[in-house]
């Protein structure tokens, strides 16, 4: 039954993609595979296996070589212009790093979710209606962070910052939200803070969520399935009541069990 | 073996090759240079007694000159502004279009940057001297030459602080789907508007200088008061036009010296 709806309607399906750098390194080799709606995905692998180039290659952050990258059934790689900006407005991402305008209040930061659905000269003087100015705090309410909404953005921890930063991938109205190590530079109370809003966006909103993580005991805890590359390579596949010890070690090994 | 080796540094480092190489290079050149031009110590010294006269006659300032220079005084400081104001305004979007993390064309990138270098490269009194011959004396030729001059200082200054920009902030603008002039406002200029107006700050102190240069050439302002005076040889009115100028340059250097550091 589940099998057949995952086949019918992924929200977002690999076929055959491949992506090489163009100082000739392997960043993708023949990935196939599918994301059904509504999943929380967890993908793990060593440093340099691909993890943050199969993310960005949803949204097109950066192109493929070969294959095709379907979002909603539709390839993606032939958007130009509007219809890019159109894609990513509905995909939210989240970064390591944050990436905030360090210099910017909350507010600020939040409401620039939005600028996809705005048009320039809007965004450039700052004319967002009040219905999304409301929709701003309520963000913000959602990541409990409502107190900070004129702070500067430099001013908060980073546990704070990366709220901020899922209230901002909201404004989105996302319906994937990709996450790249998202929790890599957080110790581990804000580190279950920030994975928990995610797993909540994922259970009350229906968003598909793709996580790229280090720590195979967070994969563990919060993934409906885990997949696994090896440089470039999609090496492991399983829905979590799958998911073995065993079988998660086989993904770090450098070599392909003989 | 268990404990590593140093490795050895190579024969050129050791006996500091490069270093003694330069100063000796640089030594031979300002040598040769003196000789070339004809640069004479010599005639400097000679000459000196010259230049105590002058100095005594400007030790009697006539202050009651100070009511004549101050509208000229005020026009040098506007025209400093207004060009500096015009040149960095111009600024802007050229160094936008010479940052290499923000254009990947290079070839535009180049002939941009090109552009740049060519106009620094004019020097600021051969352009004065260019404009007071179109516009005529006065302080429009200064004001442009101002401008110019500003313009091509304030790009390459611009343009290198954007390229130390956090990138990270760009990547996110252009992940929630904004278009390239959304990008810059919202995730460029609030990394660089500090920057920005501290180096605004910066070449307006050196304007408020030039400009009184500037006007020597007819191009406007003070300069044209200490040129009269200086051909009149009225020098207790130079000592007044140049402590004057002093003070004005001194107090734009302070109030800009402070709003740069608070800024910073
Ligand atoms: N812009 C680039 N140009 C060339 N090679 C790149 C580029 N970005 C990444 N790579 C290479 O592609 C491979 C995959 O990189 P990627 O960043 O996707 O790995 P990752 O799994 O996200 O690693 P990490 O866990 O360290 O973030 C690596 O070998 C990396 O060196
Ligand atoms: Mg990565």
């Amino acid at each position: 039954m589940q099998a057949t709806a995952t086949q019918t309607n992924p929200i977002i399906s690999f076929k055959h993609v491949n992506k090489i750098y163009d100082n000739g390194t392997v960043g993708l080799k023949d990935i196939n595979f599918d994301i059904p709606r509504g999943q929380f995905l967890v993908v793990v692998g060593l440093s340099g296996a691909g993890k943050s180039t199969l993310l960005r290659t949803i949204n097109r952050m950066h192109e493929i070589t070969s294959g095709e990258v379907l979002v909603d059934n539709e390839s993606v790689s032939d958007y130009k212009g509007k219809a890019l900006r159109h894609l990513r407005r509905q995909i939210g991402m989240i970064f390591q790093n944050f990436n905030l305008v360090k210099r910017a209040t909350v507010e600020k930061n939040v409401l620039s979710g939005l600028v996809g659905y705005y048009p320039t000269w809007r965004c450039v003087l700052g004319l967002f209606t009040p219905h999304d100015r409301k929709r701003a705090f309520q963000a913000l309410d959602r990541v409990s962070l409502t107190k900070k909404l004129f702070s500067r953005a430099d001013e908060l921890s980073g546990g704070q910052q990366q709220r901020v930063a899922i209230a901002r991938a909201l404004m989105q109205d996302p319906k994937i939200m990709l996450a790249d190590e998202p929790i890599a530079s957080l110790d581990p109370r804000t580190t279950k803070a920030v994975m928990d809003t995610l797993k909540r966006l994922n259970r009350e909103d229906g968003i598909t969520v793709i996580v790229n993580l280090h720590s195979v005991e967070l994969a563990r805890e919060y993934a409906d399935r885990i997949v696994g590359l090896r440089s470039g390579e999609l090496v492991y596949d399983e829905p979590i009541d799958q998911v073995t010890e065993a079988g998660l070690n086989q993904i770090y090994q450098t070599k392909p069990e003989a | 073996m268990s404990t590593p080796e140093i490795p050895q540094r190579p024969w050129r480092q050791r006996y500091h090759v490069s270093a003694i190489a330069w100063t000796v290079t640089i030594v031979v050149l300002l040598i040769l240079s003196s000789m070339a031009t004809g640069a004479n110590f010599g005639m400097f010294l000679a000459n000196i007694n010259q230049f105590t006269v002058l100095l005594v006659q400007m030790s009697h300032p006539a202050w009651a000159y100070l009511s004549v220079i101050i509208q000229p005084l005020y026009e040098t400081i506007q025209m400093a502004i207004l060009g500096t104001t015009i040149g960095a305004a111009f600024a802007i979007p050229f160094s936008l279009l010479a940052a290499s993390n923000l254009v990947g064309n290079q070839v535009l990138r180049n002939l941009i940057r090109l552009f740049l270098d060519l106009v620094r490269t004019l020097p600021d009194l051969l352009l004065a001297a260019i404009f007071v011959a179109v516009f005529g004396i006065g302080s429009t030729a200064g004001v442009i030459t101002l401008a110019i001059f500003s313009f091509g200082m304030v790009s390459k200054l611009f343009y290198e602080v954007i390229e130390t920009i956090d990138m990270g902030p760009l990547e996110a603008m252009k992940s929630v789907g904004a278009s390239k002039v959304t990008i810059i406002w919202y995730a460029v200029l609030p990394q660089i508007l500090n920057q920005f107006v501290s180096y605004f700050l910066y070449t307006l102190e050196i304007n408020v200088r030039a400009s009184t240069v500037l006007g020597y050439l007819g191009a406007g302002g003070i300069g044209v008061y200490l040129q009269r005076s200086l051909d009149q040889f009225n020098y207790s009115a130079t000592a007044v036009i140049i402590l004057a100028t002093l003070v004005v340059v001194m107090v734009i250097d302070g109030v800009s010296n402070h709003l740069r550091r608070v800024l910073l």
